[in-house]
């Protein structure tokens, strides 16, 4: 966990007071909606069809069990008792109401919770690994590097008003689970041949309307040099990004239309002669912040307690444990990743009687620590393999032991056009009948890594264009269609999924993605072939002529 | 940012005028009394596009009380009920088309 000190905590303070104000002036009119939009959009705050959507940061996706509770608490007492974790670790809340939000926030920073530059043209929540800290073979905690960034952009004026929205993802592992190819800027720590820690730093990915695979600028950075070459970078951005065209101000675009080797000459250049800005991370700095994250005290525990080899005898445990428990640095514990897939529930949402219960089952077995994933699933990163099958009965009893971690229920969504007034499709109901289709888990197991990603509009939230299989809703006269992509990944190999072909009505999207799934079963070379792997070596086309040849 | 007003407002059908409540984001309508309703069967009915502009001039003239106020089609029943001339209508004028509880097979 990260401790805020008095700064940020009176800054967090100051903010809420601020927005109070805000809020008071335009309810009686002294601020018009448009003098307001920009204040409410720099406190996480849309407008969506039904109400206004309240977006609050969880950065790196971090959370003590005390700010579980207040996000169940401002569930409850603001909202409509649920929300909706996000595909970047922020939770939203869809029923709130403007003359309350001031009182939701000052509840929210009581712990330590904001939700500064969770929307506008700003940095965003820079976001990681969720096993950051405790995943084997880790270099080192990239939610390190995450805070010192997020304190050097927060409120920073030059980056308050970039062309675009800026993101930022960092892993420290080989296996990337934050997504950074698909973020503006992506970065990998490792250490050098020489033995120093230091970045690949990649830039311009992007998922929406024009998507890109991020490309590496510079193959390393060393660690103390990492804010100022983003700020080169930002500063490179915020010189000849457009302003004129809200569809080309991503980064993503600028790099793609200067190339990337005129822009890292670009970036290079800038970084010269920034020079000496005061920017450079001594060792001094970055171990103030290392020390403000705490770690458990972790017990010598056997690696296979007693507990575990009785409970293995259970099936039901077996299975979920095999497909929800994964390895921890540390012997005799464990990560556990709660699913928030529930067959034929909407993904990602939490009520405020699970994360009350969450945060409880945190305190009683993994230090009072909760984190939360991209995937939209939360995560327990500290537990005694001794206590899984205690864990395991308390999570089915509240319906977070569905056992289909990257199975494929375990499906990412957008809000869609249930809630957002950007989406042209729905998204929910399309994922809930999926996750009936596939609710047999035998099915699902035989099946195996399946990564199913669905947006309701081009703007990518449910980031389609790297699901296995990508489904995107748009409008043709009045309907809801579907196009369907095959072939996409998020992680280390990232790249975008192959359209199949014409988009299919809404009613019938569910039958193909059986029909996908059934060819691929027929066609995989082994059991242990992925689908993804298998339209890789196979192309797109037998599965296109599977759903089309009798449609 | 272009308002609402300036950007050419052409009809094809039966239309009224809706936007979110300022102080809580209720889904509300423009009635022919100037004022909002939530109900969708309060709302007035325009036919031309003169009307159209008209009625969300009043409407966008109001930015206390409501915001972000446009047009949109309603399909009008044989005895006069207001229905919703669109999936994305249907959803504010009759809440989430979803389960939020899960609901197996």
């Amino acid at each position: 966990m990260y401790a805020y000190d008095e700064l940020d905590r009176t800054l967090i303070n100051e903010r809420v007071s601020e927005f109070r104000d805000q809020v008071k002036r335009r309810l009686s009119g002294e601020l018009t909606e448009d003098e307001f939009k920009m204040l409410r959009l720099q406190n996480g705050v849309y407008l969506q069809l039904h109400a206004y959507m309240f977006r609050v940061a969880i950065p790196y996706g971090t959370l003590s069990s005390k700010q579980m509770r207040a996000l169940a608490r401002v569930a409850r007492r603001y909202d409509r008792g649920y929300g909706h974790f996000t595909t970047r670790q922020n939770i939203q809340f869809n029923w709130i109401k403007l003359a309350e939000l001031p009182d939701a926030l000052a509840d929210l920073a009581e712990v330590g919770i904001h939700a500064m530059q969770t929307s506008g043209n700003n940095m965003r929540n820079v976001t990681s690994d969720q096993w950051a800290g405790v995943a084997p073979g880790e270099v080192e905690d990239p939610r390190i590097w995450s805070e010192i960034l997020r304190q050097h952009t927060t409120l920073h004026p030059e980056f308050s008003f970039l062309p675009r929205k800026f993101k930022i993802a960092i892993t420290a592992s080989e296996h990337d689970r934050a997504a950074i190819k698909v973020h503006d800027i992506g970065l990998r720590l490792y250490k050098s041949a020489e033995g120093e820690t230091g970045f690949e730093v990649l830039v311009g990915g992007g998922l929406g309307r024009t998507p890109f695979i991020g490309k590496t600028i510079k193959p390393f950075v060393h660690g103390r040099d990492i804010l100022s070459y983003v700020e080169a970078i930002l500063r490179v951005y915020n010189q000849y990004g457009r302003r004129d065209n809200i569809y080309k101000a991503r980064i993503k675009i600028l790099v793609h239309e200067l190339g990337i080797e005129k822009f890292a000459r670009e970036v290079e250049e800038e970084w010269k002669l920034m020079g000496d800005v005061g920017l450079t991370l001594d060792h001094s700095i970055i171990e103030e912040v290392r020390s403000r994250f705490s770690y458990p005290a972790y017990d010598k525990l056997p690696h296979m307690p007693d507990e575990l080899k009785q409970a293995a005898h259970d099936p039901l445990f077996e299975r979920w444990r095999r497909n929800s428990v994964f390895p921890h640095k540390v012997q005799g514990y464990s990560i556990v990743t709660l699913s928030l897939k529930p067959v034929g529930g909407p993904p990602g949402d939490a009520t405020a009687d699970q994360m009350d219960a969450v945060a409880d089952l945190a305190d009683k077995y993994s230090f009072g620590e909760i984190r939360v994933g991209h995937e939209q699933n939360l995560c327990l990163p500290h537990v005694a393999k001794r206590d899984l099958p205690q864990l395991w009965k308390a999570l089915d009893r509240l319906g977070l032991a569905t056992p289909n971690v990257n199975l494929v229920t375990d499906i990412i969504a957008c809000p869609g056009l249930d809630y957002c007034s950007l989406a042209n499709a729905r998204s929910i109901p399309i994922a809930q009948e999926l996750t009936r289709r596939f609710a047999n888990h035998d099915t699902a197991e035989l099946i195996g890594r399946l990564h199913i990603n669905i947006s309701g509009c081009i703007n990518a939230c449910g980031h389609h264009h790297v699901g296995h299989i990508g489904i995107l809703g748009v409008e043709k006269n009045g309907e809801e269609f579907y196009q369907i992509t095959i072939g996409g990944r998020a992680d280390e190999g990232a790249q975008m999924g192959t359209l199949i072909g014409p988009a299919i009505p809404y009613a019938e999207v569910a039958d193909v993605i059986e029909d996908i799934v059934e060819a691929y079963l027929a066609l995989r070379d082994r059991p242990e072939e992925l689908f993804v792997d298998a339209v890789k070596r196979l192309g797109v086309e037998p599965f296109k002529e599977r759903v089309y040849a009798t449609r | 940012m272009t308002s609402p007003l300036q950007q050419k407002i052409k009809i094809t059908g039966p239309s009224m005028v809706t936007a979110n409540r300022t102080w809580d984001g209720v889904v509300i309508y423009r009635t022919a009394q100037q004022g909002w309703s939530a109900n969708l069967s309060d709302a007035a009915i325009v036919r031309t596009s003169d009307e159209a502009r008209t009625l969300l001039g009043e409407a966008t003239a109001d930015d206390v009380g409501a915001i972000g106020a446009y047009i949109a089609p309603v399909e009008l029943e044989d005895g006069g009920a207001i229905k919703p001339g669109n999936l994305r209508e249907h959803i504010r004028s009759e809440g989430l088309t979803i389960d939020l509880l899960p609901v197996p097979a």
